[in-house]
């Protein structure tokens, strides 16, 4: 068995050193446009992949199928590493058990309060946090004072660093899916999000990322999937099952 | 389930507290709605007391549907409604979760507003009481089929119109049923019928409509 070297021996990785998520071949599409195909990519345990790519690559779709928000065009997606691991599809509810997923919206109310805001999105994911834990997570990302704020009251550095705060909660989900995280967030709420990454990574979960500003999270060091380069290589290559792109 | 079942219906309900102007708003519709008709139609106690049980029944419809256009949209708009489909749960409880908060603050007031309504169209008590178990068992419905239409139309341009299209054809047994029910006790006849039926549709869209809403949402979001 293949070993990490991302992993430090002091912190075991919780699962192994097979790939939290992997997908085989993938195909992407938003609306009737296709954005990249037959993208191989493998999630492994305490790694942070960075994603890059221009605006309207296909980022956002590629981070939505990974969640199983939208369906691949081509290809599958597999929990765990082996051959005979289980399609996404068919684990279903478990493998929205195990993801986070941070979308480029907040999806906080602007009614609630912050702390409310926060409790809910974790009761989705069956999680019943005690308010000090939630106090605690705010604290984390330094929005405790928000606590009994409306959303609609926020800045947007501070909705931002609300929804992050469940990522000091998501102690369980081995999977992280953010959609430029860093947005909005000053100097200060970066340094924290990255300590976040690495204590994941730490724990043995994986993470996949995008963000227009280059990383500056030292350990571990970020992977890159360059979907621009991803799709010159592929689009360059013969489809399977066409006749062009022979020469 | 019932953790997201009951999460979702909570932040709906608790949400509603906090918007109280735009949740009264489908029972004052209602209600201008309904005094509309003998301003129009004229004061004369027989014709209003015949027509009240079907006025009453198109302006429940029509409060439902205006007040449903948005059960979806905002939780749409502001990326909540992704995060609720990632729940590990199944989605069914949350279109039920859904459906049922939408009743709680449209269709419960209508009922509890119908009374009034009664006196202002001299209807009798047993014809009012008819009236009331009508609704009980029909507004359900509505909330049911309403969420299904939303779910249908989420993100279209015209969505608003094209739900209102698509849920009213659905909708006409249970008005058919409800204001027939009414007529049979003024007619001194019994009413069990039009009620059977009635509850075989609340049944038959309760069991139907919540995971076909949550399969259209799922489509709608892709």
């Amino acid at each position: 068995m293949q070993s990490n070297p991302v992993t430090t021996p002091e912190t075991p990785a919780v699962l192994g050193s097979l790939p939290v998520l992997r997908a085989i071949g993938l195909g992407g599409q938003r609306g009737e446009r296709p954005l990249f195909e037959r993208l191989d990519l493998a999630l492994e345990p305490g790694s942070v992949t960075w994603l890059r790519g221009r605006n309207g690559r296909g980022k956002t779709t590629l981070l939505r199928l990974l969640a199983g928000l939208a369906s691949p065009t081509a290809g599958e997606i597999r929990l765990g590493g082996e051959a005979g691991g289980r399609t996404a599809r068919e684990a279903g509810p478990a493998w929205r058990r195990m993801l986070v997923f941070i979308g480029h919206h907040n999806a906080l109310k602007d009614d609630l309060d912050a702390g409310e805001a926060l409790d809910f999105l974790c009761r989705l994911s069956g999680a019943r946090p005690a308010p000090e834990r939630i106090q605690a997570a705010l604290a984390r990302l330094g929005v405790q004072h928000k606590r009994r704020a409306p959303v609609r009251t926020l800045s947007q550095g501070q909705r931002r660093r609300v929804a992050l705060a469940r990522l000091a909660l998501a102690l369980d989900q081995p999977l992280w899916l953010l959609d430029e995280p860093f947005d909005a967030l000053d100097a200060d709420g970066i340094a924290t999000l990255n300590a976040l990454l690495a204590e994941h990574a730490a724990r043995g979960g994986a993470t996949l990322l995008t963000s227009h500003q280059a990383l500056s999270l030292a350990h571990p060091v970020p992977r890159e999937l360059d979907l621009d380069r991803h799709i010159a290589a592929t689009q360059g290559r013969p489809v399977p099952g066409t006749d062009d792109g022979r020469a | 389930m019932t953790d997201l079942f009951v999460a979702v219906l909570m932040r709906d309900l608790r949400l509603a507290m906090r918007r109280r102007i735009d949740t009264l708003l489908p029972l004052v519709f209602f209600l201008v709605a309904l005094s509309l008709f003998p301003l129009g139609v004229g004061p004369e106690a027989q014709t209003l007391r015949q027509i009240a049980p079907g006025i009453v029944w198109v302006c429940a419809l029509l409060a439902s549907m205006l007040s449903v256009n948005q059960l979806f949209a905002g939780d749409q708009a502001d990326g909540s409604l992704e995060q609720m489909l990632l729940a590990p749960q199944s989605a069914v409880a949350l279109a039920a979760a859904k459906c049922c908060a939408h009743w709680l603050l449209t269709g419960l007031p209508l009922i509890v507003a119908t009374p009034l309504v009664g006196i202002l169209f001299g209807l009798s008590t047993p014809a009012l009481l008819a009236l009331v178990a009508g609704l009980a068992l029909g507004t359900p419905i509505l909330s049911l089929l309403g969420a299904l239409g939303a779910a249908l139309t989420l993100g279209l341009r015209s969505g608003g119109m094209l739900l209102i299209l698509i849920v009213l054809p659905l909708t006409t047994p249970a008005l058919i049923f409800g204001a027939g029910a009414v007529s049979q006790v003024e007619a001194g006849l019994s009413a069990s019928g039009h009620f059977s039926l009635l509850g075989a549709l609340l049944i038959l869209t309760a069991v139907g409509g919540p995971p076909a809403t949550a399969a259209a949402l799922r489509i709608s979001t892709e």
